[in-house]
């Protein structure tokens, strides 16, 4: 299918402009959205649509979701399609949370009597019993955003199309959210998300497709997807230098998760448990000294904390199609927050030379009870002394 | 899932959609949320939707009656004054908020999936809601000036019905069209206050130079408030066929009204797929 836009030079939207310009008004940009794109989600499946901002992601959900007209081609569709991209969409502040679902389930599809059966429902789901009959003013963003996914999530759709919602939320929710993903995926409905979130989409997705300027790059496995939007972004988000070494050529990096001390997976952590943050390696090359690195960023981009095997002993050479898994033990005393693992393998050769990075790939959710406002809580004694 | 889930194709929105089930829901539940918001936005709520036509019905009964001394002439002047400011109302009411409607509910445009011809029709369903109270005001000024109660008032609801078709015809033309053109608005605005006075609403339609009164009739608005003053509020007055000059020419308006409409629909239709992205 192919989506394009006429962007105007100069909008003429009045009669008195459009009689003044005849002609002017005639002259366009076209904006070729979409292009000539051609794929295929099978039923059941959670499909990643990535891609940097103006890569056409969006306006490809739209024409999906039946909201822009196409140009070319053609959509089908097998089953009842979700009518919505975003959450909450519809709402209106000067209303309580109670009207509002009832209009917002309507607007997605259920009869009023639907709509007033699963209320309880979604008023639970949502946490906000206490606070069904305040208007919606008078809600934080955050509490409108989980009564949105509360009623996205009761329509009864084959097919959900998911625009970015998993960047809002605190963390307890995010994960309701995700457990609601996983059991949709369970009842055989097929989820399409766009998202900039790597760690998202390697989590959740069974493939994905990277879109760059409305053309498909990629389409397969979210670990290779992902790999390959961050080496179409590499030169932004890097910041290390990557000159000499083709990205993928040397070592290819794995899944990457977190674990506690029991191998299990964590995708929340306590304050104080120990957690170990694992890497999947294999080298295409040999590597003679190689430097392994964790780096930990917040939910607002900052570097937080970065382990790295150089105080180590030196891990040896590692020969061409050697396989590895690196596993960082450290105490977390990070502060609560939402944080992602970003993988790098370098090698040390007269100074240190970063081999390959993937950006944001996996996440560690940290959670307790003491919000001190830092972005770490280490340990304290404390004196007081009166006088 | 269902067991065999239905494959559908698509190029892009319409204005109709293919759920009628659907449809109806929407354009309900936006009109009653309108409705609603109006109603119970500030502390007099309703009081405000009705203080309006009935203070401008207070002037002009006041200029008619005490100053100018026109009413005099004509039964029940400020029964018909009112009914005429309400039912001009009606019309002048949706159509002037469904001109911006689209532009209005551009969130929902651009994020949902619905039919879009259910915007302009809550405008009118909305606007309907409010004529319905303010014909309770109406009916109690009727009685309450000692009408008996007659069978021929039934007449009001096909009366009220072309009136619906009217406006309605008229806001899908206009909203469409207003989505390319934002000065439709205020053409609109002018245009409206030119079939005020056009209209029968201060005077009525006998009173008119015989030599344009069979003209003005073809004008539907013209025609249904003729009709209206014969069977709600005097008998005597002359029925809109005997004013247009035999019940033949009556097709004259019922033309318009059917052309207005379908042009409406027509270029609804036409502009419905690409609404969204031309907001």
């Amino acid at each position: 299918m192919s989506k394009a836009f006429r962007l105007p030079h100069q909008h003429y939207s009045t009669l008195k402009e459009r009689a003044l310009h005849p002609f002017d008004s005639r002259s366009y940009d076209v904006l070729q959205a979409v292009d000539d794109l051609s794929f295929e989600v099978k039923t059941g499946e959670f499909f990643g649509i990535v891609g940097r901002n103006g890569s056409g992601k969006s306006t490809l959900l739209k024409c999906l979701a039946g909201i822009y007209g196409i140009d070319a081609g053609r959509i089908e569709i097998n089953g009842r399609l979700s009518p919505f991209i975003e959450l909450g969409v519809g709402f209106n502040p000067d209303l309580t949370a109670r009207d509002n679902v009832v209009i917002n389930a309507i607007m997605l599809g259920l009869s009023r009597r639907e709509a007033r059966r699963r209320f309880d429902e979604i008023i639970e789901f949502a946490e906000l019993e206490e606070f069904v009959d305040l208007k919606l003013k008078n809600y934080s963003s955050g509490m409108s955003v989980r009564l949105g996914f509360s009623v996205a999530v009761q329509v009864d759709a084959d097919v959900l199309l998911v625009d970015e919602v998993l960047a809002v939320g605190d963390a307890a929710f995010q994960r309701k959210c995700f457990d609601q993903f996983t059991r949709m995926r369970s009842e055989g409905r097929t989820i399409l998300l766009v998202t900039h979130d790597m760690s998202t989409v390697e989590r959740f997705c069974d493939r994905a497709m990277l879109l760059e300027r409305g053309s498909m790059l990629s389409i397969g496995p979210p670990d290779e997807v992902s790999q390959l939007y961050n080496e179409v972004n590499f030169g932004r988000l890097d910041d290390a230098d990557t000159a000499g070494a083709e990205p993928g050529q040397t070592v290819r990096i794995g899944r990457v998760w977190c674990e506690d001390t029991h191998g299990a997976r964590l995708e929340t952590a306590g304050h104080g448990q120990t957690c170990r943050a694992c890497m999947e390696l294999e080298f295409r090359r040999p590597v003679a000294f190689p430097v392994f690195t964790m780096t930990f960023r917040n939910d607002m981009r900052h570097t937080i904390f970065r382990a790295t095997s150089m105080p180590h002993p030196a891990p040896g050479e590692f020969r061409a199609g050697d396989r590895a898994t690196v596993r960082f033990s450290f105490q977390n005393l990070l502060a609560p927050s939402h944080y992602t693992l970003t993988p790098g393998v370098g090698e040390w050769d007269d100074g240190y030379r970063l081999l390959e990075q993937r950006d944001d790939v996996a996440s560690l959710i940290v959670e307790s009870d003491l919000q001190s406002g830092g972005v770490a809580d280490l340990p304290t004694e404390l004196e007081i002394v009166r006088s | 899932m269902n067991a065999q889930p239905a494959v559908s194709r698509y190029r892009g929105p319409s204005a109709l959609g293919d759920d009628l089930r659907r449809f109806v829901n929407l354009t309900v539940i936006l009109a009653v949320t309108d409705f609603k918001l109006r109603f119970f936005g500030s502390a007099l709520g309703y009081f405000w939707t009705l203080i309006r036509p009935l203070l401008l019905f207070g002037v002009l009964y006041f200029v008619f009656t005490e100053v100018v001394r026109f009413g005099d002439d004509v039964k029940n002047y400020p029964v018909y004054l009112l009914a005429a400011i309400m039912l001009f109302g009606f019309f002048a009411e949706t159509t002037s908020r469904g001109v911006n409607s689209l532009v209005e509910r551009e969130n929902l445009l651009r994020k949902v999936r619905f039919p879009r011809m259910v915007i302009p029709l809550s405008v009118t369903l909305n606007a309907l809601f409010n004529l319905g109270l303010n014909l309770i005001v109406v009916l109690v000024f009727v009685l309450a000036s000692g009408i008996e109660p007659r069978w021929a008032w039934l007449e009001m609801f096909p009366l009220i019905a072309l009136l619906v078709v009217l406006a309605t015809g008229v806001t899908m033309l206009l909203s469409a069209l207003y989505v390319r053109y934002r000065d439709i608005q205020p053409i609109w605005e002018v245009a409206l206050q030119m079939l005020f006075y056009a209209s029968p609403v201060i005077y009525v339609t006998s009173a008119l130079p015989d030599s344009i009164e069979q003209e003005a009739m073809a004008s539907p608005l013209t025609a249904v408030l003729t009709q209206m003053r014969h069977a709600l509020i005097d008998p005597g007055a002359p029925t809109a066929a005997e004013a247009i000059g035999g019940s033949a020419r009556l097709l004259i308006p019922l033309a318009v009204v059917i052309a207005v409409f379908a042009l409406g629909v027509w270029v609804f239709m036409r502009e419905a797929p690409r609404i969204a992205e031309n907001l």
